[in-house]
Formats: structure tokens, sequence, C-alpha cells
């Protein structure tokens, strides 16, 4: 069994006991544990079920690169599916429950898959479930939904707190192992600021888990006196439960700190907080990652990574069992054989693909007598959920079985992959180098920076240096590299003496045994996660798919929850051999951020809630909210649609508004207008250029109506243009359009009209501007005094500056609405005083204030168009009868070319008119096609379709506009609209003006 | 070629499965071919599918310059509709659908398509308004869509927020028989049924130059030798533009990164997809569990298959806003794709200025969705010469006279 030993764990503090409970049950741990070493101390060898399979299985490895040990934990708002307990650091009352089992976790009904696990190869749902049609999706498809997956999702809404920290760092070393702690200490010798980080809770990697000497003390020890002196160190900021997550371009990082555990103690109010680093040099220190061997029954609880054993052992004092098997090709899983051999545990045999082996660790297995095995396998494991006994076997052969050997646990070790993912999300290459038997960064392809530089240094295991005496070497190299790249001046390398133990020679076996026969392989895990056999890989390649990525897709291999840490290399292996060509030819699938899996939590940051997309305020905001508004939102800000008095409906307070504004005086806020300064000597000329009329004839004091076309020469912003000064322009723009519009002008500045010496502000925010529409809107301006606003001062779209009520105001004669109109801009600062005067001043006129809905009722009364509802994307000026606002004088303008094309001259576009229904007072639907001689089959009597749609109160019967086929010549005609499959409404064209079509109102 | 079927499976399951062969044919090369289609991904092998089924054209290689369906088919998001605005793209994408109904019993390759229903949320006045009338336009066109109440939705998709602080939700447009594919599938499908009828597939094949007599192509040349053809179809989204350059011809294209991500796999929480146009994001779940995600495609043009990582953060926001409880689930992958992106958005379909070369490209964001109906027209384009009725609207022609057709409207986020 698995069990606590007294004489090892580092990293436990013994004194505190912490309770948790696995599947409701009560276990203690200790300060330091992992949730996966507790639940191992407590002989929780089983803890979860594969994927597919449902397959018993237990821990493989004891860090991020786990794929059984997944679990759930929390419940309501902080439930969490899929935790990988090995990185799991043990507070006190975790509540964690064992995932993907019907049933519970020992007698799980799922594992009938596992039965028919040869009827249910790889990619065997693309070979059937296709009759009868209708079965697929709702028999063979819900069965299989319902059986994938891991665990349940959340129920509730996330209550936890997510932020985001921002850094600019010089140098940021990843991975405190023994080479990136000894980077960051001579580095930061030189002045630089460094930044360590590291993904575990402690600090050491795998050296703190070894056994050889430095400087005269044991590894650990001298681990920990660096770290000291690096506390110490004022230009040195250390940051565990930090992963780097992703590289970006230029030296851009994403890097996820954990702070759940800081959460949890209440030191914290914050999850998960994601980094965004700025760094001119990365040091990847980023280590080394076991892989499995692969043998039959290979997946059985109890079987596990001699490195995971090792850590278990000497970080946590854990046993993996009593009776250990180890099986490697590599002299690393005999250190964790000596380790646990002289914590009193058995160890039956070393099971060594290898052919022989020497070194320093050899020597002392052979001298503590234990048995050690040359060129065998493991044939098969025995047990179900939890590991009876392994069966020998030569490595040459089928697998028939020398001897049967008991044991409770099974250690392997298939040889080491250097962690080198980081270097590749940036576009560095990989080189595999046979020797090794990894891929390593290939130096000659490495990531650059924004000035062509390479930004990243790669150290220790993750550059291949896998021991202790190289790593020293490895790192004096990279360090003098980046002292001269920042000009530091030059400080001597410590000079650090190793007393290291000798490993014989690896060899880059991966299965046993070789000629192993198809039942074996069909047992024989590459994958665990995602139950990938060897058979598996077999099919896959004997099928063709055989390009790396193919193999990956078809049988799903290192597509779990790892991202194939532990499968991938094995895989390639597999293809490489099968192929017959070499790893290199074979290649690697991409590695792409992130290097572990984040929650999606941290990467919204705070942008939750009220701060997602925050709502944009006028300085009226909270007037209309405590006067009955009721909100539409309008691009990032709210607008009230309509203000609503006690017991009115919304059609009520719309028509109410409408027909005050017509016949006594309306006021709106106008202030969410874009408002974008456009000045400079070549302001004129360059707003000629953006506008489809001619600008730079417009006087000052004067105001234009301006369109705004694509390349493409569609309609896509209108809005009133103003001359302030023979050099300074104000460019009104629709609400949703302000930002486009600045960005779309200096766009056009910056890349094609960058000689024209133009500023562009946008100052939309800086002005509170207020419609003042209706017969009495001018009364309203006489009162409040101080302007000249005269039928001869003050001439329709005439503007004049001055102070209105003793406020500084902009006051343009311009109407939106058909009536007499002004609208009035004042410094923001003034604008609810200046509301409340003219609210206040003009309660004796009957001043109302209306929303954006009376608004659109009325301007659609007038026939004006509204960009997003007559436009689309597809419409020209011209098709809206604006033609007469493009200038056929001028040379260039965006949108000219494009509208000088064949099919814009077409007879047959659509044009705007207006519709009006024959005895009804039903609104017509919105958007709906609108028809000419009935529905047919073919959809040639299709015409066009409704753009806007309102019942009018001032003509007291429905209105709308429509973009019609050669809508001229429809007027006075009757057309379809087919409302459902029953009703059709019968309407007349006419022009698109309802009211008021000669302009006397706006013009009084 | 082997059929398959459960029954198959069963007795193969006693062989341990080592009688099933090659899915398609490693072929190489021969001197000549009818027709040589380049890009071996689902819109090239669809091609060459209805060339051989549609017209009897087999004398066929399709060559690729990696791994096939290594494209945008083996990264998008797997969504199928058809729910467009313009009458043009409604019928292109809904003769789509309707092929990927039957298309697993026709390639006897189960490409899992499963009509779960896609919908499209609404969730401004303007948004609502857009919506209802791509509803009346579906509705004429033979296009089955409905429009959806807000509690009608959260009956439907239990997991959504209706009534978020920024956005609530005015309604949704929902469409039925849309739904999702396994993506990888379709194209090895369509191989494989190519393969079996004697059309090559010939991968790591990369062109190099193209060569031509008088206004005709003769012969390609690849890093696999030169090879002679009639006639010649591009068909490489993303990298339309560098084949188009060596053909001597330049397009109205840009291409650029567009991104999705995955959750870890948690049990069945949604059953349809759903998109948010108004935040930006879509999200459906994979039958492996997964919560596929998808938003915007970046701002700049490139080729290098990975975007920036602030598009990864606004799609996230925007449906942790409309799904709460996705914020304690994982990003487990990313990845990117080079999406050829038009001046209306919607895709090329057409003859070239070289006689006997024809082209397909420009689906930009919703290439997938359209693999069928696309192979349908273009086939039909290659093998008539002239483009039929459903591939004439998108003639590289209406770029020169103004034949915009603007999804914009319908859809302005990616699909």
């Amino acid at each position: 069994m698995s069990t606590r030993i007294s004489k090892a764990g580092r990293l436990l503090d013994r004194n505190k006991r912490l309770s948790f409970t696995f599947n409701g049950r009560n276990l203690f741990g200790f300060q330091g544990d992992t949730l996966a070493s507790a639940l191992l101390a407590n002989d929780q060898v089983l803890v979860g079920r594969s994927f597919k399979y449902h397959r018993p299985r237990g821990f493989v490895s004891s860090g991020v690169d786990e794929p059984n040990a997944l679990m759930s934990l929390g419940h309501g708002g902080n439930f969490e599916p899929n935790r990988s307990a090995t990185t799991v650091e043990l507070v006190d009352g975790i509540e964690a429950v064992s995932q993907n089992h019907l049933g519970s976790l020992d007698w799980d009904l799922g594992f009938i898959n596992n039965f028919f696990a040869k009827i249910f190869p790889a990619g065997f749902y693309y070979k059937t479930f296709m009759k009868p049609r209708f079965a697929w999706k709702h028999l063979f498809e819900p069965i299989i939904r319902n059986a994938a997956g891991l665990g349940r999702a959340p129920s509730l809404p996330d209550e936890a707190a997510y932020d985001y920290f921002y850094a600019h760092v010089d140098i940021l070393v990843i991975g405190a192992g023994m080479a990136g702690l000894l980077a960051t200490y001579e580095l930061a010798k030189s002045g630089l600021k460094v930044t360590l980080v590291e993904q575990k809770h402690y600090l050491g990697g795998y050296a703190l888990s070894d056994d050889f000497e430095v400087d005269g003390v044991a590894v650990p020890k001298w681990l920990e006196n660096i770290e000291k002196k690096l506390i110490d160190s004022d230009n040195v900021q250390i940051k565990k439960n930090f992963t780097a997550i992703g590289v970006h371009d230029h030296g851009y990082l994403i890097g996820c700190e954990n702070l759940e555990v800081a959460e949890k103690m209440g030191r914290s109010s914050i999850r998960h907080r994601l980094w965004r680093l700025r760094t001119k040099q990365i040091v990847l220190a980023t280590g080394a990652i076991e892989r499995p061997l692969i043998f039959a029954g290979n997946d059985i609880p109890g079987v596990m990574l001699s490195s995971a054993a090792l850590d278990f052992y000497k970080l946590y004092g854990v046993s993996p069992g009593d009776r250990t098997v180890v099986v490697t090709n590599n002299d690393s899983a005999y250190l964790t054989a000596i380790n646990l051999y002289n914590a009193g545990l058995s160890v039956p045999v070393v099971i060594d693909v290898r052919e022989e082996s020497s070194g320093d660790l050899f020597e002392s297995l052979r001298s503590m007598g234990i048995r050690i095995e040359y060129g065998k396998g493991i044939a098969s494991v025995l047990g179900k959920k939890r590991v009876k006994a392994v069966e020998l076997c030569s490595l040459t052969g089928e697998g028939s079985v020398q001897e049967t050997i008991e044991c409770d646990s099974v250690i392997m070790s298939g040889g080491w992959s250097s962690a080198v993912h980081l270097w590749s999300h940036c576009g560095g290459r990989l080189i595999w180098n046979d020797q090794l038997d990894t891929f390593l960064p290939d130096a000659s392809k490495s990531p650059i920076d924004e000035n062509g530089e390479d930004f990243i240094a790669v150290v220790g295991a993750a550059s291949g240096s896998f021991w202790p005496s190289e790593v020293v070497q490895n790192v004096k190299q990279i360090v003098q590299k980046i002292q001269k790249k920042f000009k530091t001046s030059k400080v001597k390398s410590s000079s650090i003496s190793i007393q290291e133990i000798k490993y014989g020679d690896s060899n880059s076996k991966y299965f046993t045994p070789e000629g192993a026969s198809e039942k074996l392989k069909s047992k024989c895990f590459v994958d665990f996660q995602n139950d990938v056999k060897l058979s598996d890989l077999r099919l896959a390649t004997q099928e063709g798919y055989e390009s790396v990525e193919h193999l990956k897709r078809y049988t799903t291999l290192g597509m779990a929850t790892d991202q194939g840490k532990l499968s991938n290399i094995n895989g390639l292996k597999y293809l490489a051999d099968f192929l017959g060509r070499e790893i290199n030819e074979v290649g690697t699938t991409t590695f792409r951020p992130p290097y572990t899996p984040i929650s999606l939590g941290s990467i919204a940051g705070e942008a939750r809630k009220g701060l997602f997309k925050p709502v944009r305020k006028t300085t009226l905001h909270l007037w209309h909210e405590a006067n009955g508004a009721s909100w539409e939102p309008v691009g990032d800000w709210r607008r009230p649609y309509a203000y609503l008095k006690k017991n009115e409906t919304i059609e009520q307070a719309v028509s109410r508004e409408v027909t005050n504004t017509r016949n006594a005086l309306g006021i709106l806020d106008a202030s969410t207008l874009g408002k974008i300064i456009v000045s400079g000597p070549d302001a004129a000329n360059f707003l000629d250029l953006m506008y489809t009329n001619m600008i730079s004839t417009l006087q000052v004091g004067r105001c234009r109506y301006g369109l705004m076309c694509n390349e493409n020469g569609f309609l896509f912003d209108d809005g009133v243009v103003v001359r302030l000064a023979e050099e300074t322009f104000l460019c009104h723009t629709t609400t949703g359009g302000a930002d486009r519009v600045y960005s779309w002008m200096e766009e056009w500045h910056q890349t094609e009209w960058w000689n024209k010496r133009v500023f562009i502000q946008n100052v939309t925010e800086q002005f509170t501007q207020i419609t003042i529409a209706g017969p009495k809107s001018r009364l309203l301006l006489e009162e409040l005094g101080g302007l000249d606003v005269s039928r001869v001062s003050l001439k329709p779209l005439d503007y004049l500056e001055g102070e209105l009520a003793k406020i500084k105001a902009r006051v343009f004669r311009i109407s939106f609405s058909g009536e007499l109109s002004f609208e009035i801009a004042v410094p923001s600062q003034f604008g609810l005083e200046f509301w409340e005067k003219c609210l206040e001043t003009g309660s004796q006129f009957g001043i109302s204030p209306y929303g954006t809905e009376a608004l659109h009722v009325m301007r659609a009364e007038k026939g004006f168009i509204m960009i997003g509802d007559e436009t689309d994307g597809t419409v020209i000026p011209q098709d809206l009868n604006l033609g007469w606002a493009v200038s056929k004088k001028k040379k260039d303008f965006i949108g000219k070319r494009a509208q000088e094309r064949i099919f814009m001259n077409d007879p047959n576009r659509k044009t705007l008119v207006g519709l009006s229904l024959q005895n009804s007072s039903e609104k017509i639907p919105d958007g709906a096609s609108v028809i000419i001689g009935g529905v047919d089959q073919a959809n040639d009597n299709v015409i066009g379709h409704v753009t806007s749609t309102y019942f009018s109160p001032t003509l007291d019967k429905p209105i709308a506009m429509a973009l019609l086929k050669d809508g001229k010549n429809l007027l006075g005609r009757s057309i379809e609209i087919p409302v459902d499959s029953e009703k059709i409404l019968k309407a007349i064209v006419s022009e698109p003006k309802f009211y008021d079509a000669e302009g006397n109102r706006q013009n009084d | 070629m082997k059929k398959y079927s459960a029954f198959a499976l069963v007795k193969e399951a006693f062989n341990n499965h080592l009688g099933w062969g090659r899915a398609w044919r490693h072929a190489q090369p021969k001197k000549r071919y009818k027709v040589i289609i380049v890009g071996a991904g689902g819109h090239g092998l669809a091609t060459a599918y209805y060339l051989g089924k549609n017209f009897g054209i087999r004398d066929v290689a399709v060559i690729e310059k990696g791994w096939l369906g290594g494209g945008n088919t083996g990264r998008n998001t797997t969504i199928i509709r058809s729910n467009y605005l313009q009458e043009e793209s409604a019928a292109i994408y809904e003769k789509s659908r309707s092929l990927y109904e039957t298309l697993s019993q026709e390639l006897n390759y189960n490409i899992m398509f499963s009509p779960r229903g896609v919908m499209m949320l609404c969730q401004t006045e303007h948004e609502l308004r857009a919506m209802k009338r791509t509803y009346y336009a579906n509705r004429l066109f033979g296009v089955q869509t409905e429009m959806v109440s807000p509690m009608r939705m959260k009956e439907m998709i239990p997991i959504i927020n209706t009534d978020g602080p920024r956005y609530p939700i005015l309604g949704g447009l929902w469409q039925p028989r849309g739904g999702t594919a396994r993506h990888d599938a379709v194209a090895w499908g369509y191989a494989r049924a190519i393969s079996s009828w004697g059309a090559d597939i010939i991968e790591n094949c990369e062109v190099t130059g193209i060569v031509r007599e008088a206004s005709k192509v003769a012969s390609i040349q690849t890093t696999k030798g030169s090879i002679d053809c009639e006639k010649l179809c591009f068909v490489v989204a993303g990298s339309s533009s560098l084949l188009a350059e060596l053909a001597g011809f330049r397009l109205p294209l840009e291409s650029v990164a567009l991104q999705a991500l995955v959750s870890e796999p948690i049990k069945p929480v949604m059953d349809c997809v759903v998109m948010a146009n108004t935040v930006h994001g879509y999200m459906s779940q994979s039958d492996k569990g997964e919560m596929v995600i998808g938003g915007g495609a970046d701002g700049c043009n490139n080729y290098s298959q990975r975007g920036s990582f602030q598009h990864i953060e606004e799609t996230v926001r925007a449906l942790i806003e409309t799904f709460p409880i996705i914020s304690r689930l994982r990003q487990l992958r990313q990845w990117g794709g080079i999406v050829d992106m038009t001046g209306d958005r919607s895709p090329i379909i057409s003859k070239t200025p070289v006689e006997n070369i024809f082209l397909n490209c420009g689906w930009g964001t919703g290439g997938f969705k359209a693999i069928p109906g696309s192979g349908w027209a273009t086939a039909e384009l290659v093998a008539h010469g002239n483009p039929g009725k459903l591939a004439a609207p998108f003639s590289l022609a209406r770029f020169v006279e103004g034949r915009m057709i603007d999804e914009s409207i319908a859809a302005a986020v990616a699909h």
C-alpha cells in the first residue's frame, strides 16, 4: 500500500494537520502536501476513470503533466471540474470528488465500454452510426455526448474575482529548478532586473529530489541557500505559483499567477491573476518532462513515472507501494529505486530494456543487491484497480511470460523530453537530438524580437543540459551572452564545484516487448486520458493517417487536458518507426499557448458584469434615470428610448413626446452624437476626401449635412459638418459611428494622406449637446437670452457661438425632426445646469423631454434616413435619393471611383420609397420582404424590404420606408408584404416624405 | 474500398482491425491530368468529388503543399448554417447545408453532421431589426428559421444569461437545421471517396511555378516535378493571393489570422450553437465535451497562423457575460487559421484572367459550412468553363461592376 514514511517529506510541516474529503470520505494531510500526495498517503491509488473506456486510473505524474487524477473541487459558485490533483496545494477543507463514472468510482457502470473496446478502436465512429440517418442526432450522438466529457459543468456563476497585472521586466527567467535559480543569481549579480517565475508552490524543481552535492552540500540545501540570497536581492522578484502560459511576438508574455491558496486563506481577494509582461529577454529554464514507457497494463493504478515516485517520496514522504517494480530505459529510475530501497521498501526487480548499464547508480544498485534484468520488458501488468504483479518477458520477443513478479506498484521511465513549448510558441524551431532522445530548441532558428534579434535563451534540461556540471557551464555561457546584450559590467561567474553522480547511457526504446502481439498492443496505453493505445496508432497508420497531425486528429492522441505532455513524443516515435523515417522528418505538432490550461475567468480579468464594456454615460444620465427613462443600448451608450410617466405604456409615451414636440416644445439629449474636430491648413481639403460632399466651399459659421462612404462606395455614416473657423471643422457623426469615424479618419491620414497638415481630435465627451425642437423653440432660446437667434441672424444651417443663459454655447440651427430646431453644445461641466435651465424656462412653453424613439418617428415622418436602418453596407447615397450630397465636381473622395461602377448606375437598383397601408392601423413588420405579384416559387417577385416602420401619431397611421427595386417607377403602385404563410399586407408606394414635404416648419 | 458499417467493425474486431485499408491512396503525380485542383482542403476535395460525381470527370489530381485538410478545414469551429440575408448567399449556403444532411450516407463516412440548431442572439434593437429582416428573407428563400423570444431561448439554452447588465438579450434567430459536423472527417470522407475512383491526392507537394502557353496554362511546376493539365483550379484560401501571383494576376483579398479556442471537456451542458454578434463571440459544445469558442479576426494582415492574445481576451469576456458558468472552466487549446477576406466578405467562385484557371476562395471566416455547396458549384464551373446559377453571383467581375454581396448586417461576427 501507499503510505506516509517518516524519514522523508522535505516540504511537509508535520505539525500542521489538514483535513479534506475525497468522495465524501474524511482524510488528513499535512501543510505542504498537494492533494495528490495527501490522497496517496491515504492509500487512495484509484483516483479517476479514463475518458473513453472508463478504465480505473491512478496517479502517473506529480505535476502539470498528470493525465488521470482529474477531480471536481468545491461546490456552488466555487465548483470547479477537471482539476489535476497534482497541482492543487492542500488547504484545510478541500472537498474533492472523482469524475467521469456512472455510479461510484469503484464500481463504474461506464466500464462496460471497456468490454467493447475491441469494437471501439480509434475513429470507430467514422465507420458507423450512419443509418438510419436521424439516429445519429437522436440516438447515437446523445449517447456519445453523455459518455464523453470529464467533470460536470458548474451550475452557478463563478463567485471568484480575477484581475490583470501589467509589468515590464528586463529579464524573465521561467522555471526555478537548478538552472533557473543559478541563472537568476548570476544575472542579478550584474545588476539586471530579473523576475523569476515558477509554476509550482516551491522552488528547486526536480533538483530538490536529487542526491548529488554542490559545493560540498546536498543539493536541496544549496538550492535553499541560493533562494535566500535571491530573496535578499533588491533587483530580483520571485513569483511562485506562476505559470508562463504563452510567448507572443516581441517579448510579450502571458503568465497566470495562481492565488487560490491565498484566496482560501483570506489573504487575497483575487483567485487568478493574469500577468502581461513585456520583457527584453526571456531565459527558459523549464526543465524536462519524464515520458512513460509503453507496455500492456501501463495504465493500471499503481503504475507511475519514476520522477513522480521520487517526488512523492522525497518531498511528501509518501511511498508508491510496498513492493515496487522498476522498468526503465535510462538511469533516472535507478535513483528512485535506490531511494525506495533505502527507505526500507522492497524493490523486487529493476527491468531494464537496455543491454547493459554503467555508472554510479548502477554500482549502488548492484551493491545493494537489487536484482536487475537487462534486455527485458514487461509483457503485462496484472491487476484491475491496483497493480498486483508484472509479467516479465524478453524485450525482443512477442511477450511470452518468463516470470510473474508480485508487486503493488510499478515505476517507469521512458526517458526525458525537454520542455520546449514556450520556445516554439513564437516561431522557434525544434530539432530532434538522437543521443539525448528529445527535441531541443534549434538555436539557429530562434524566436526574434522587433529588432530581429533573439530574445529567448534556454538553459538547463530544456536546452539538453541534463547533468548538473553541464547546467553550470551552460548557465555561465548564457549569462555572459546576456550581459553582453545588456552591456553590463562583467561580473565573474561563481565557481561551483559539483560532486556529480555518473549516469549510464540511455536508449530510445519506448515500448515493450518489441514484438508485442495485437492483443498486448490493445492494452498498451500511449495517451492515458484519451485511451489511445498502441493498437490505435497502428490502425491509424495502417489506414493512411500518417501525417503527425492526421494521427493526432484521428486517434485524439495528445488532445487531452495534458496536451500530450506525456504522450506526444512516444506517438512520434511510433510514427517514425512505422514510416521508417527519422523523427526530425516526421516533425512535431505545433505547440500553442496555453502551456497548461488557464481559467477563462483569468482571461476575462475584471471585465465582467458592469465592467464588461462599461456603459458610457452623458452628463445627463442620472437626470434621465430619475425621470423615468426607459433605456436603449446605442453603441457603448444607453440612451432614453422614452420617458415614462405613471401608468403610461411605452407606445403612449412615444406618442405623447412626438405630439408635444410637433405642437409645442421638445428637448433631447443628443450628447452621444460623435463630435470630431478636424483642424489644420489642409483640413478643408482632407474633409473633401472624407465626405462625398464638397466641404471646402462651406463658409465659416455654416453647417452642411455630410455623407461618408467606404472604398466600395457604400454609405456608412452621416452627420452635420460645421466650419468653426477657416481651418477648423466640427464633424458630427452618428452615436454608434463616432469611434469608427475617428479611427477611419486617422487611418486614412496616417496611411494614405499623411502629408496633409491635419489634426484630428475626438471631443465627443467634451460637450453636452442638447436639441431644442418644436414651434416654440425660438421662444425658449430668446427667453434664455444672450444670443440673437432671430430668423435673420440665425438662418437654417447657420451656426453661432456665444453665451446662452450665461453659459458658453454653440448653437447650430439644424433639424432632424422636421420642426424648427436648434442644437446647442455646452461644455460638459455645464451640461446639467443648462439642461435644467431649459426645462425650467421652457415650462411656460410646455417643454417636455423626448427619447430616441420619438426622434426616430419624427425623422421617419420627414423621410430622413437613419444609418443602419436605411443602410446595410450595400446602399449608396444615390439609392436614398441623396445624390445631391455627392459632389460631381470633386476630383476625388473615398468611394467616388467605386460609385462609378456599372452596377451602381443600374436602373434596377433598390431605391428608397415610402409605404402606406390601405385601410389599416396595423404596423408594417420590421425588415419584412416586399413582393409584387404574389409569392412565387422562384422568388423572382421579391423587390426589396422594409427598412423602417413606425406608427405615426402625427398622421395617425402606420408609415414605413422601404428599399425597392426600381422604386422610383413604383410610386402609387400597390405592393404586398407577406407577414406569415397566410397573411399578406397590401401597401401603396409613395415618396418617402410623409410630413411637411416642403420643409416650411423647420425653415420657419 | 471496404465499406464502413457496424457489421464490418464487429467483423474486424475479431481480426484486430488488421483488415482496414488506407482511407485514401498515397499517390505520386502522373504526367498529365484533365483537371488539377490545388489545395486538398474541404473545398478542393469537394470540388474533385462533385467533378467526378456530377460530371464524370475523374482524371483529377488534388495537390496539397502540407497535409490534407490542414488549412482552415481543420481549424474552424465546425458551424453549419444557412440563415444568410442576401439571396445569393442563402442559395449556396442552403445548398451546402442540405448536402451536409446526407453526406455521411453518401460518402459512407460518418462526418457527424448534427442539426442541433444555431441560435443567433439579438442584443440591440438594431440587431433585432436586422435579424427580423433575415428571418423574412429566409422564409421566402426556403431557409427554415424562426424568431425566438428571450424566455423561450432560456428554456432551450439554460446556461445563457438573457438579462446581462450590459446587453440584455431581446430575441434570437433560430435555425433548427443548422448545427455542426466533424471538420476533419469531411475532408477525410471526400478524400476516401475520390481516391477510390482513381483521383490522385498528392500531399506534401507545393506549387512552385505555373507555365503558361499564350493565354492558357499548360502545366504546373511542383516540388514533385512538373505536371501537365487541361484545367487548373485554385482552392487554397489564405494562400490564394500567392498562387495568383505565380499565375500572373492579382486578387482583391486580404489574409488575416482568425483564432479559436476550446475549454477542457465537460459533461453536456449546451446542445446548440450560439452566436452573439453584438458582443462578438460564439460557442458550441463538441461531442467530446469541449466548449468550442470563436470570435473576431485580427485587424492586421499576416500569414503566420497565430493571432493576437487581445482577440482571445475579447471573445472570452463576451462569452463569460453570455454564459457566466464558463468562467471556472479552463482554456485547453487555442489555434489560428489564415482566412482570405474579400471586400464584401462573400466568396469568389470564378473564372480568372487566365483562360483555363478557375478560382475558389474568399470564404473568409465562414468557409466550413459551405464546403459541399462550394464544391458543387466549383465543379460545375470547372466542368463547363462557365459558372452555373449558384456560382454566377460570386464572380471576380462583381468587384469591377460593384455587384457586392454584403452580409455584414446579418453577420457582423466571424462565423
